[in-house]
């Protein structure tokens, strides 16, 4: 449910973002979405089609680069992904981990048409 | 031909900037801010009433209540205990945002506050994306609803300042690892200051308290 909020910002970013380079419309939209930040693609794309209607943004398409999460053992370096459930190092079952990737949270960037000039 | 332009824009910035005006407005009254998160009946208003019972007399606190409907039974009970209480319903909504936050803050005798709780709407995963512009983001987890939450829902328990484990009377009853809980919890946020209590039996209350009132103290 708090996709509708996140959908909602994302609007108001391109929006601006449109305004400020003298866009008449947002063709397509993309975003880097890691796997941490617990969003579903399908709400969002569900929302967009809704609050995106009468706007700039109007029949943008919204592109997802979803970033999975990458975990870092600290003792052994080793890299792993985080998959469905959290794990120590498989390599050398340390706990003493960290979270290299998968937090984000961006609208990357957008295309425009510009007006005629 | 379409023109591409460069955003990298964190999709949360607009509510963090108005987590920031919140904060300096707690700061401005010098209050302490604490954003309460947990799941449905982990015990988050049992909580807020034993803290409320154990506070130094000189401390007032005021809580904001989040809840998804127009209830105002958690709110009543922290009225009923002596301290002022603002219900935020969130329409549906699993989260409470720094916007309605601000609105409740309006709302509240700031003038007389030293600390300030915001019981979150009981869910793991939507209120860890929302800053709020509190002082310490605070997780309850509960025994009952089992040790391998670390591992499920890693993503609330990455921004957290101070975990509660509650009902921790309960522990002789279930098959709860505390060693497995607490692993979990190292590998996603090493060092958390953690409290293990029981809002039924008070056990576990005085370190919370002692840490509490050394953070207000400190505003
Ligand atoms: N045994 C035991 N029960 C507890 C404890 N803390 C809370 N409870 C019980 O757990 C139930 C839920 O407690 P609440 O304080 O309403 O939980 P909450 O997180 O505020 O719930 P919501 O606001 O509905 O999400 C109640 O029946 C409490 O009496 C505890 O430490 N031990
Ligand atoms: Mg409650
Ligand atoms: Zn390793």
């Amino acid at each position: 449910m708090h996709e509708l909020a996140i959908t909602e910002s994302i609007l108001s970013i391109a929006e601006q973002s449109a305004l400020e380079n003298q866009g008449k419309k947002v063709t397509d939209i993309y975003l880097v979405i890691g796997q941490l930040s617990s969003i579903v693609d399908d709400s969002v794309q569900f929302y967009w089609d809704h609050i995106s209607q009468g706007t700039v943004c109007e029949g943008a398409t919204l592109h997802f680069d979803r970033r999975p999460a990458v975990l870092r053992c600290n003792t052994c370096h080793h890299q792993y992904p985080l998959g469905e459930i959290l794990q120590p190092c498989p390599n050398c079952q340390s706990v003493d981990i960290y979270i290299e990737e998968g937090e984000e949270l961006l609208v990357h960037h957008i295309d425009i048409l510009k007006e005629e000039t | 031909m379409p023109q591409r332009v460069e955003i990298v824009k964190r999709i949360m910035d607009s509510n963090d900037r108005l987590a920031q005006n919140n904060q300096a407005l707690l700061d401005q009254h010098q209050i302490y801010g604490i954003n309460l998160m947990a799941s449905p009946g982990a015990g988050k208003t049992s909580f807020i009433l034993e803290t409320i019972k154990r506070l130094p007399a000189n401390i007032k606190l005021g809580v904001i209540e989040g809840d998804t409907a127009p209830v105002t039974i958690d709110a009543d009970k922290i009225v009923a205990a002596g301290m002022p209480a603002v219900q935020i319903n969130t329409g549906g909504d699993c989260h409470l945002d720094a916007n309605m936050i601000e609105m409740a803050l309006a709302e509240l005798p700031l003038e007389e506050l030293e600390l300030i709780i915001v019981e979150n709407v009981g869910n793991l995963i939507c209120p860890a994306s929302f800053q709020l512009g509190t002082h310490a983001n605070v997780l309850i987890a509960s025994v009952p609803e089992g040790d391998d939450k670390p591992y499920k829902y890693p993503n609330i328990y990455r921004g957290l300042d101070v975990l509660i484990i509650n009902k921790i009377d309960l522990t002789p009853y279930i098959d709860f690892r505390m060693d497995y809980f607490t692993q979990g919890v190292e590998m996603l946020n090493p060092g958390l200051k953690t409290f293990p209590v029981s809002a039924k039996t008070g056990e576990g209350f005085d370190a919370w308290i002692y840490w509490l009132t050394e953070k207000v103290k400190a505003k």
